[in-house]
Order: C-alpha cells, then sequence, then structure tokens
C-alpha cells in the first residue's frame, strides 16, 4: 500500500510504511528541460521537511530539490549521476533522486493529493 | 524545487517570426526587450546536437541592424577596429568602446561591394544605447539608419552550405566573413558566411514581410531544425565566444577580455580612438585580470557568478558557466587575476559552499569549423 503526495515545489513523495521516496514532478522535468547533472544526498544524512537535499542542473540552470518530508536518507539513485537523463526519461519512476527511511507520517499528510496538484499545475 | 521566473508584466517586442516560433512550439521568453524563443519541443540538448551534426535555424531579429552612411571611416572614433581598411565584401568584428576604454558592446561590420555605407549588426540589449552613442560620436559627418524592422536568419552548421546553396545558387562560393547582397528563396538578401557557433554557417539579413517565407523555406529543407536561445547559449559557450553583458561589458577592456585581436594592427599603432590611451596602455603594461576558459574536472556545472578560487584566495569570478553538449561535460569563462591566467592553472569554483577543482583550460572548447578558403 503506497500513496504519493507532493510540494508546490514541484517535488513528490511516495510513501510505503516509513519509508519514502522522493522525485521531481513531471510538470517539473519538463519545465527544467535536458537535465545534465544532478547531486544527491549522502546516505545516513538526516533532512527535515523543507530542508534542500538534492540539486538538479538543466543546460539552462540549477535548481535546489527539497525533501517533502523529514528522515534518514537511506539511498540515492546513482543511476541518476551516471545519465542523469533520466529524470527527463522517468520523472516519476526511475527517475527518483532519494529515499528516506523513519520518515514522519504529519509530514506527509500535510502534502497536496495527486488531484490537488494537478489543481494546483493547472492554475500555474 | 526552485520554478523559473514567470514572465513579467513589461511589454515585450516581437520578431516577424513570432507566429512561427509558437507554431513550431517554441517555449517563449524574455530576452533583451523581445519575446524570443528559449528552445522548441526537441529540447536544448537535441537542438545543440543537431547545428553541430546537420544545421540550425535561428532568429538573431532583436539584434540592431543599421546602415551608416557619410564619413564611414569616422566610425574609428568609437571602435579600436581597422574600419578603412576593410575591403569590399568582407564583414569584420569590432568592439564598440567607451571613453575610459572599455567594452560598451561587440558588434559586426560590412562593406558591401559598390556600395559606399557600412551595414552594422549589434546586439540587441544595447541596440538603441549603441546608435544613440554612434551617433553622437560621429556627429554630422556620419548618418546611422537604424533598420530594426529588418529581419536576421542563422543558418549554422555543417549542411548550412549545402542547404542555403538549394535556395541561392552560388551562395556557397562565400568563404568566412565574406558578405554580399544576395536572392534567397526569391527573397532580397544580406548574406555573410558567419554566425556565433563555430560551425560553418550563415547570416542573413531580410526584409521583415520576408523572414517568415524564407524561414520556411530553410526549414523545409530536411537538414534544418529551428534552434532556440538556449543552444545558442551553449553553442557559442563552447566555441569560446563572448556574450555581452556577461563576458564583457563597461566593467573590462579589450586587454582584460582577451579580445586583442580585434584591435587593428594600424590602430595599435596610430590609436585614435575613445579610450585608446587606456586601452594602449594596458597593451603595453598589462592587466590585472583576464578572461579565460575554465574546464571543471568533475561533472557539476559552474554557473555565472561562481567565484574561483586558489588555494583558499578569491581570484575571480565566472561570467559564463554550464553545460557543453558537444563537449559532453561542464565548462566556463571567467575573469581571474592575471597571474592565474595561464593555461593549465589550478582553480577551485565555489559551487554551493565547496570547492570543485577546475583548470584554465584553452578556448574554443570545442574547434572552430570555418570554412576559410
Amino acid at each position: 500500500m503506497s500513496e504519493t503526495r507532493f510540494t508546490d515545489q514541484h517535488e513528490w513523495v511516495r510513501l510505503e510504511g516509513d519509508t519514502a521516496t522522493v522525485g521531481i514532478t513531471k510538470y517539473a522535468a519538463e519545465a527544467l528541460g535536458d537535465v545534465v547533472f544532478v547531486e544527491l544526498p549522502q546516505k545516513g544524512r538526516k533532512v527535515g521537511a523543507g530542508a534542500e537535499a538534492a540539486v538538479v542542473e538543466s543546460v539552462k540552470a540549477a535548481s535546489e530539490v527539497y525533501s517533502p518530508v523529514g528522515g534518514e536518507v537511506s539511498e540515492a539513485n546513482a543511476a541518476l549521476e551516471a545519465a542523469p537523463g533520466g529524470v527527463n526519461d522517468d520523472p516519476e519512476g526511475a527517475g527518483w533522486f532519494f529515499k528516506l527511511k523513519d520518515v514522519a507520517a504529519g509530514d506527509f499528510a500535510k502534502l497536496m493529493t495527486a488531484a490537488a496538484y494537478a489543481e494546483f499545475v493547472k492554475g500555474l | 524545487m526552485d520554478t523559473p521566473a514567470s514572465l513579467t508584466s513589461v511589454s515585450l517586442r516581437r520578431t516577424p517570426l513570432y507566429a512561427l516560433h509558437l507554431e513550431l512550439g517554441g517555449k517563449m521568453v524574455p530576452f533583451a526587450g523581445y519575446e524570443m524563443p528559449v528552445q522548441y519541443p526537441a529540447g536544448i540538448l537535441k537542438e545543440h546536437l543537431h547545428t553541430r551534426d546537420k544545421a540550425g535555424l535561428f532568429d538573431v531579429s532583436h539584434m540592431g541592424q543599421a546602415f551608416l552612411g557619410g564619413d564611414t571611416a569616422a566610425l574609428e572614433k568609437v571602435t579600436p577596429a581597422d574600419v578603412t581598411g576593410l575591403k569590399e565584401g568582407m564583414q569584420r568584428y569590432g568592439l564598440l568602446l567607451t571613453h575610459q576604454g572599455t567594452i560598451k558592446d561587440d558588434f559586426m561590420f560590412s562593406r558591401l561591394a559598390g556600395e559606399a555605407p557600412l551595414y552594422l549588426v549589434v546586439n540587441a540589449g544595447t541596440k538603441q544605447g549603441d546608435f544613440d552613442y554612434i551617433g553622437a560620436e560621429l556627429k554630422s559627418s556620419a548618418s546611422l539608419t537604424p533598420r530594426f524592422d529588418r529581419a536576421l536568419l542563422a543558418l549554422q552548421g555543417p549542411a548550412a552550405a549545402a542547404v542555403l546553396e538549394r535556395l541561392s545558387p552560388g551562395i556557397s562560393n562565400l568563404i568566412f566573413m565574406q558578405v554580399t547582397r544576395a536572392t534567397v528563396a526569391g527573397a532580397p538578401a544580406i548574406v555573410s558566411r558567419t554566425g556565433y557557433t563555430g560551425e560553418d554557417g550563415f547570416e542573413i539579413s531580410l526584409e521583415g514581410a520576408d523572414a517568415e517565407r524564407v524561414a520556411r523555406a530553410l526549414l523545409g529543407e530536411a537538414e534544418v531544425m529551428p534552434i532556440g536561445l538556449g543552444a545558442r547559449d551553449s553553442l557559442r559557450l563552447e566555441a569560446g565566444l563572448c556574450l555581452y553583458g556577461h563576458d564583457m561589458d563597461e566593467t573590462v577592456d579589450p586587454v582584460e577580455a582577451n579580445l586583442v585581436w580585434a584591435i587593428g594592427k594600424r590602430r595599435k599603432s596610430e590609436g585614435g580612438f575613445a579610450g585608446a590611451d587606456t586601452v594602449l596602455d594596458k597593451l603595453l603594461n598589462g592587466v590585472a585580470k583576464k578572461r579565460v576558459g575554465i574546464l571543471p574536472e568533475g561533472r557539476a556545472p559552474a554557473r555565472e557568478g561562481t567565484e574561483i578560487a586558489v588555494s583558499g584566495t578569491i581570484v575571480g569570478k565566472v561570467t559564463s558557466g554550464g553545460f557543453g553538449p558537444s563537449l559532453n561535460g561542464p565548462l566556463a569563462m571567467g575573469y581571474v587575476q592575471s597571474e592565474f591566467a595561464g593555461e593549465g592553472t589550478r582553480l577551485e569554483l565555489m559551487v554551493r559552499g565547496k570547492a570543485l577543482p577546475a583548470v584554465v583550460a584553452p578556448m574554443p572548447f570545442v574547434p572552430h569549423r570555418y570554412r576559410r578558403k
């Protein structure tokens, strides 16, 4: 059983038990354009909700990726470091950035549902 | 993550190709007072690589075109380029200097065969100021006629000559920096074998009303893809070419900007241009900082504004930086204290609080492929 929620900074987070997977949305990947570099957090690093956790750079510009929820980094998507274009190919799947454990459920509940995020993007 | 800045409410100008950009799916952004396509659906990476592989079509109609009539030699008052020595049918690169010897703009000037006026092209964001300055400095001796109504297309890449030859038979006889009047797809044009990508190619000046038809004819050729400002920037950076307002501006002079080659040989001995005393003194006695090419050693790009350090001490700043699709890695240019400007000097780029190793590298980063003969 998993659920995916979204931030107004265009991150998504999928929660399975107390483990979360974080990435950037399709909307964000398209806005950025071709991704050429990602900087991912070290395993074991503790991040707070809304804290800067990763960097994504396209040919055009660099952007920070904020962790939608607090937790401890359990894994970073090493495949992206070798092939950053994976973010564009499948932003909300294989193009995930990092996983967190010991996630605070309260952080997750505050985020937008898929339907709410779709509405939010429509209004941009 | 951060969202891109939204369009401002300032009213923006449009080039004659605006409707075509929209039709082609161009992502329009404000640039130098114009609404311009930063990319098309193919994206910056593909557009960049396609230009180096085949041919790309760029709308550069936002740039400032003008004709300078009367005493054209008076242009030498504001540029250290050799104007009077420019032969018919040739184009030349020039720097427009302030009276302090700093760079007000860079521009191209052409002497068309059998025509007295010079044809000028200056940068988009500076065009009104440039033309006001040239007009004021040259006073009544010369007359400047801006032609903001004209369009300018650039066709760049190894297939550019074969493509343009189909629409303008004989045009591929031009060599690098030659310029001529010609007919392109039935439209009267000024065509030069020039560009700002490091590739072979042409710039085509047209009446605004003819621009869309000629652009469509070029895009109708199998090798040609429309290219936005994003790839234009990565192409010119790989080619080691300066972007005005970033890699040079009114705070630097031609010696600091490493553009001494743009000072004519005769002008070095004679002077007589705005800021000549300062510039010639710096030529002789050296400068405190210099523009250099920089190759980061990792994969992380260092963007404009990144501080450059040596052994922890700040020695300069990146003025253009990003990712080079043909280089397949990050690249930058910037200014460093002259003692650290030598090729191979090891630098640190301060990116997000970390010192990333980099080295001073020769430019261009990707070899130029101009057709010189």
